[in-house]
């Protein structure tokens, strides 16, 4: 996901400074000594051969890297989804019969695409909310909010493929916790068996985890909020709902794009959870797992494969684009 | 975007594989063995059996192991054997095997073969390639059965059934006395295979059975539409929620006497009893289904050793030489004596291995495979791996979900197949 990578770590500064803006002072101190009429009529002509050097090893290296590490593999995926190739022999053109067999003849892409988007439902519409909401309490100075705040975050450090693993511990039909306090021995649930539950529940521990990350984010968010802010809405006589949805949830935009971002990431990267719990099948296809069983292994069918992952990027780039079209559009109106 | 990782996996993969290879051409004494033995009873057996050699070789000849854990050694083994992989590695029998030799990414050893002792023709048959020659050297297996507990048997005074009328009979009988017939699991896409091929090895033959296994044979066919009907009759008998129970699971419900049998391979069941009541198991072979096949047929999974045609030391004759010496003496009996005294849950394919140290299963085992008249491998090795996991996987738990829609699964399989099996051959 090369466009949305930033906000893997911690919520990144939204409008970076480009390389060349960061070197302009240095080139305009040193012209400026010469031409100090015209100080102020900095452009990229007057850089020197040596800053103009320095400015494209510090941006074609990026660049580069980006093409031979990003664009190129992407380009590549697109090219293969076109042939047939077991990995070993001759790669052959077969045009569009990879997708003709994968929108007509493999039972597992439908729902795994149906799958993608009610994940991104899930997350979007109940975990995101359900986190936004728990940090406002939070924020509130509930009891014990340092306690709540810990135990909310504590799943963050897990991979998804622990979350899997517990899931399993807790939901195995015959071994698992819920079933046992549940105590219906005699014809135990399957939670994690039948295709038309388990997704829910798989959504529910993917949810548990995804929450605590936005409750975060936000609060850190809520913290940055000034509290005048709040004051003159008070006295201008605003609800306590009035001042939230017309004052504090604007202000906290930067946060909201970052959090929204998170969550399609998440959405469309899901795999380790379900591959951790039955290799993503029997009701949890996703997209990434059928890429996945389609390239990795042994008879690799690594065009049809590539098929899916084009998909998956088409997919992607649909929400990327959307997004930074917005993103601009508020960028300009501001 | 997982779409451009993956991409970008196909591409860099090999390259660090190629990175942990084994080392050069070296001495031609020592031979690089690439093995998926990662299993701590395997890996110590197995590091028995290459120090026995070493130890009887009179060269001076040894064995260096690469380990790779058992998974990802399965799902590299396309790029392990076009990069730079060991001399000798460790894979199965049949078409798995077969498919490599055919890309010609095996050496032919023929020559040593021919002086093999101690195999049977079915063992020959799974060593040789498409094109008539031989390339696997066989070390051991284990077969498919239906396992149960001698104590459940003998409380309820029941006696192994011959037949599948016998089989629901008895079955029938478990249900009354309050057990569940048949352990049934299939989360792990694997273990309901055994069952699949047993009923169409029993109702439609082995032949049949190879062929389907190898695209030649429509899956709409009425022999296929039997055997998923023939099991929907056997059904009502399993456990139902198969699809969320692990192996492990089924084989502690045969364990706890909650279950009464269970069609299982030799390992599976005994790891999940206490080491006191593993005499207390016992299996009989897969029912007959039609009189014409009896129970000719017994699926055995066979593991053994080959050589990778691109290693780059197999070049020098004398590492070839060193390689073919170790081959030669894994194919014989006491090599196999020396491996299955640290790992009993599988058993010699040589008819001169020494069975006096045997368990009673084991012993049973081998009377099992030495009185079949054919042997397969299991679905996911008789099968283009492409086909068994991606279409079969999916299907059978599809069927297990839904069994009355067998017109729509085999129509649905039959489609897969044919794009399968027409465009990457």
């Amino acid at each position: 996901m090369p466009l949305l990578r930033t906000p893997g770590g911690g919520p990144p500064d939204p409008r970076p400074k480009a390389p060349a803006a960061r070197d302009a002072p240095g080139a305009a101190r040193r012209t400026g000594a010469r031409t100090r009429a015209s100080a102020r009529r900095r452009g990229p002509r007057r850089f020197t051969r040596r800053d103009l050097a320095v400015i494209g090893l510090l941006l074609g290296i990026p660049v580069l890297l980006d093409m031979v590490i990003v664009w190129g593999p992407t380009l590549a995926s697109v090219l293969l989804s076109f042939t047939s190739w077991d990995g070993i022999g001759d790669i052959s053109w077969v045009g569009l019969r990879n997708y003709e067999n994968l929108f007509t003849a493999y039972p597992a892409f439908w729902p795994a695409a149906r799958h993608n988007l009610l994940w991104l439902a899930f997350l979007g519409l109940v975990a995101t909310p359900f986190g936004l909401l728990l940090a406002v309490l939070v924020d509130r100075g509930v009891r014990f909010s340092r306690f709540y705040q810990s135990t909310l975050y504590m799943p963050v450090v897990l991979s998804l493929a622990v979350v899997g693993f517990i899931a399993q511990l807790i939901l195995s039909r015959d071994q698992g916790a819920l079933n046992a306090v549940l105590g219906n021995t005699a014809d135990p649930t399957d939670w994690l068996g039948d295709r038309d539950l388990n997704i829910w529940m798989i959504l529910l521990a993917a949810a548990w985890r995804h929450t605590g990350y936005v409750m975060i984010l936000y609060l850190a968010g809520l913290k940055a909020v000034d509290p005048s802010l709040k004051e003159a809405a008070a006295i201008d006589g605003a609800s306590e709902a009035q001042t939230f949805f017309r004052i504090v949830f604007p202000t906290l935009r930067p946060v909201n794009v970052i959090v929204g971002v998170i969550t399609v990431i998440e959405a469309l990267r899901a795999f380790d959870i379900v591959y951790a719990v039955n290799k993503g099948r029997n009701g949890l296809e996703l997209l990434s797992v059928l890429v996945t069983d389609n390239i990795v292994g042994e008879a690799s069918r690594i065009g049809f494969g590539s098929a899916i992952a084009v998909v998956l990027l088409l997919f992607s780039l649909g929400f990327v684009v959307t997004f930074l079209v917005q993103e601009i559009r508020g960028e300009s109106r501001r | 975007m997982r779409g451009a990782v993956a991409g970008a996996g196909a591409i860099a993969l090999p390259a660090l594989l190629t990175a942990c290879g084994g080392g050069p051409g070296g001495d031609g004494k020592t031979v690089t063995l690439g093995s998926n033995a990662s299993d701590p009873m395997p890996k110590k057996a197995f590091a028995d059996a290459f120090s026995a050699y070493a130890k009887q070789s009179e060269g001076g000849r040894k064995v260096k192991v690469n380990i790779v854990d058992h998974n990802t050694f399965q799902e590299n083994i396309n790029r392990y054997l076009q990069g730079k992989p060991d001399d000798v590695f460790m894979w199965f029998a049949g078409y798995r095997m077969q498919f490599f030799a055919e890309k010609g990414l095996l050496h032919d050893i023929s020559d040593i073969w021919a002086k093999y002792e101690g195999f049977s023709d079915a063992l020959k048959a799974q060593s040789t390639g498409a094109d008539g020659k031989q390339y696997l050297t066989p070390y051991y297996y284990y077969p498919w059965a239906v396992f149960h507990r001698k104590s459940v048997f003998q409380k309820y005074g029941y006696t192994a059934p011959r037949t599948l009328d016998e089989y629901l009979a008895l079955a029938k009988q478990m249900q009354k006395d309050k057990l569940i017939p048949i352990a049934f699991c299939d989360k792990d896409g694997w273990p309901a295979m055994g069952t699949f091929d047993y009923i169409n090895m029993r109702s439609n033959g082995y032949e049949f059975h190879k062929n389907l296994m190898a695209g030649e044979e429509s899956w709409t066919d009425n022999r296929v539409r039997d055997v998923f009907d023939t099991w929907r009759s056997i059904l009502p008998y399993c456990q139902p929620g198969a699809n969320g129970r692990t192996w492990q699971e089924a084989a502690t419900s045969l364990q706890k006497k909650q279950t009464g049998m269970a069609v299982f391979g030799l390992p599976h069941p005994g790891q999940q009893f206490p080491e006191d009541e593993r005499d207390d198991l016992d299996f009989f072979p897969f029912p007959e289904i039609g009189a014409e096949h009896g129970q000719d047929a017994v699926e055995a999974p066979i593991d053994g050793f080959l050589l990778a045609k691109k290693s780059k030391s197999l070049k020098n004759d004398k590492t070839m030489e060193s390689a073919k010496d170790l081959l030669s003496w894994l194919a014989t009996g006491e090599a196999e004596d020396v491996y299955l005294a640290g790992d009993p849950n599988n058993i010699a394919v040589s008819d001169r291995a020494d069975t006096s140290k045997y368990t009673p299963l084991q012993k049973k085992a081998v009377e099992l495979v030495s009185g079949a008249r054919q042997i397969s491998q299991f679905l996911d090795r008789d099968t283009r791996p492409d086909f068994s996991s991606t279409v079969m996987v999916p299907a059978i738990q599809d069927f297990i979900n839904d069994p009355k829609d067998v017109d729509g699964l085999v129509h649905g399989i039959e489609r897969q197949k044919k794009t399968i099996f027409t465009s990457e051959s």
